[in-house]
């Protein structure tokens, strides 16, 4: 390989990362900025940040899309496994086909129809718009996803692991629970990583889903820049590309150390032989 | 296996008396339009090592899997101990099965591994460790009971799956190609190992082998199944010695086999006209073969003699030439060239070194062998 400094490969990395980054960057930057006008620079300063924490209704929209992240992610990881479960182990039944692709179609489905759809549904059966519909809403649009990334480890998971288990005698559901689950862990943890992103930051599904007393950080956000935007939502977005990039650091540290370590276990194994 | 002449000799198929503990009554299996079982009737005994030998696909592994539960019978039925296994699912089965891939359980150690069927029964949990103990002793495992499965070697992970197996002391053992994984010489090892576990723990085995060799090191009866059907049920002795059919001659061993018509001479003495101008082959049969009867007369090259001098006092002898000579070090088989074109392979043990051997290529020899050396068979 050629490893020499290239003119061409500095200026293409160059490029490629300021497209990427760059208009992140310039709202880092401005979050710190002491003026009140949003493109003037005057100086450092963390006011901005103070006044975030002193503003309630932006402090009630993080406590909503906090609440509804972790419950959406929670149902749709359960329900997720659930389904890819049955649909990997359960064989060959009528409409399986029909099944999985109809587990999948929301990956596809424009987020506008979705949410319409799940208002629609909500007025219909005269559900009042609050943190619930929200929920309900989200945990239906990511266990999709959850349901993606599970089967993807449960086809290459060996089946006569859970014979095994209901040889040594155990139920069916013990031997998902005590076999089946802790070795597909990983996969599951990082279903709900995956829904739990997609819900902390999804605005179209949320607008339809909300109600009036139960404002996300997205619609919050969305809605505060059609007013101007002001230096308190750049400080805002900046303590959320923060927590998205040490969440991301964090689980491909924790996926790079496990892998390592079993290496070395491997390589432990191959000594004592 | 030989059983040494001073025990009592080990056969409860032969004693009427006996009860079995497995019975297949005219259990048949079918997937689809494909028959995997075809009307299997056979009885096992308690303290049996019994061995399903077979090309893949012949429908072992589908009978085993119907008594660990599995897999379920389309006709006919299972009992173990007299009790229908139909309504009984896999957990509440008093058998247990030791799987080809091993299915050690990756997030478990070797102890745990042991200890995860008996915490799941009547066992009263202060006695659970004693028994793992036990097993990990019976299995030499006790420096490894710490380990993950993958932090041991293929060997070890075949024993903590035979000590996972055992340890609920169940009725009836299965085992599925349990040394399809490990290279010869551990296999010859470990099949000497299991005979010996076998024998401790006074338990039923039932394996699965695609391998012949090891059906007649280990088992007391061989059932060797062809395409879901029984085709011969006997110890290994008699599989070998006295085959029911071309297929088991063939299957089991080396066999030459020899196609003619069969003239009846005496008693039980048969000749067997196989080649024009040739002098007919005299074999003995126990059976009633009709006059001109085609039959196939099978003869193991070990029982075949090979000679440069024409041998004196022996009922079949037959001269041909020397096409080729295998030499496998502590046996050599020449393939000899016999009227007709016809192959006959004769074995003999190297008793001379290379050098000092008379027989060469091409060589003009004799093949001798005598009247109760073959067996001669209708099908």
């Amino acid at each position: 390989m050629n490893r020499r400094f290239s003119w061409f490969n500095a200026t293409s990395l160059t490029l490629g990362f300021a497209f990427l980054y760059l208009p992140m960057v310039i709202l880092v930057i401005f979050s710190f900025n002491a003026s009140k006008l949003v493109t003037v620079w005057a100086g450092f300063s963390t006011r901005w940040y103070g006044e975030l924490l002193t503003n309630q209704a932006f402090l009630d929209a993080a406590w909503v899309t906090l609440k509804v992240a972790v419950l959406s992610s929670t149902l749709a990881t359960i329900l997720g496994t659930m389904a890819a479960y049955v649909l990997v182990r359960a064989g060959r039944f009528t409409g399986r086909t029909l099944f999985s692709g109809m587990v999948y179609a929301p990956i596809v489905m424009p987020e506008v129809i979705t949410g319409l759809a799940m208002l629609l549904l909500f007025i219909s059966i005269g559900l009042d718009r609050g943190v619930t519909t929200i929920v309900l809403a989200h945990t239906t649009f990511t266990m999709c996803f959850v349901s993606v990334v599970v089967s993807s480890r449960l086809v290459t998971f060996d089946k006569s692991l859970e014979e095994a288990a209901l040889d040594l005698g155990c139920t069916p559901f013990d031997a998902f629970r005590s076999v089946t689950l802790p070795i597909i862990a990983p996969a599951v943890i990082s279903g709900w990583l995956l829904a739990f992103t997609l819900s902390l930051d999804d605005l179209v599904i949320a607008s339809f889903a909300a109600g009036p007393s139960s404002t996300t950080l997205p619609m919050k956000i969305f809605s505060s820049v059609r007013l101007g935007v002001s230096p308190e939502i750049n400080a805002l977005s900046t303590i959320m590309i923060g927590i998205v990039t040490v969440g991301v650091v964090t689980a491909s540290l924790l996926s790079k150390r496990s892998i390592a370590r079993q290496r070395a276990e491997e390589q432990a194994a191959v000594r004592t032989t | 296996m030989a059983q040494p002449a001073n025990r009592p000799v080990f056969a409860p198929w032969l004693d009427p008396d006996q009860k079995p503990l497995i019975q297949f009554r005219n259990v048949t299996k079918r997937f689809g339009e494909f028959v995997a079982i075809d009307d299997v009737t056979l009885d096992i005994f308690r303290r049996e090592f019994f061995a399903l030998l077979g090309p893949s696909g012949c429908g072992k592994t589908t009978l085993m899997r119907m008594l660990g539960g599995f897999e379920t019978p389309t006709e006919g039925k299972i009992l173990l101990d007299g009790v229908d296994q139909a309504p009984i699912p896999p957990n509440k089965r008093e058998t247990n099965m030791m799987f080809q891939s091993y299915a050690l359980f990756p997030h478990l150690t070797v102890w745990d591994n042991i200890a995860f069927g008996l915490k799941r029964s009547a066992m009263p949990k202060e006695k659970i460790p004693a028994r793992v103990e036990e097993m990990l002793r019976l299995t030499r495992l006790e420096k490894f009971a710490k380990r993950k499965p993958h932090q041991i070697s293929g060997g070890q992970r075949q024993r903590v799956a035979l000590a996972r197996s055992l340890a609920k002391a169940p009725k009836l053992l299965l085992l599925d190609e349990p040394l399809g994984a490990l290279d010869k010489k551990l296999r010859q090892e470990t099949q000497f190992e299991l005979m010996d576990i076998q024998e401790k723990t006074g338990t039923t085995f039932v394996i699965v082998t695609h391998d012949q060799e090891e059906a007649m090191t280990v088992a007391s009866r061989v059932a060797v199944m062809d395409h879901g059907k029984m085709i011969q049920v006997d110890t290994p002795g008699r599989i070998y010695e006295t085959p029911n059919s071309v297929y088991v001659a063939d299957f089991i061993g080396d066999v030459n086999i020899v196609e003619g018509r069969a003239t009846r001479k005496g008693d039980d003495k048969y000749a067997i006209a196989w080649a024009e101008g040739q002098p007919e082959i005299i074999a003995s049969s126990t059976e009633r073969i009709d006059q001109g009867t085609k039959v196939f007369f099978a003869i193991r090259p070990e029982k075949v003699a090979i000679a440069r001098e024409r041998p004196e006092g022996r009922a079949n002898v037959i001269e041909g030439k020397v096409s080729d000579i295998a030499y496998l070090g502590n046996i050599s088989t020449y393939k000899v060239e016999v009227a007709g074109g016809r192959m006959i392979k004769a074995q003999v043990a190297n008793e001379r070194r290379i050098a000092r051997r008379d027989i060469t290529w091409d060589d003009p020899v004799f093949l001798s062998f005598t009247d109760t050396a073959g067996v001669l068979l209708l099908h």
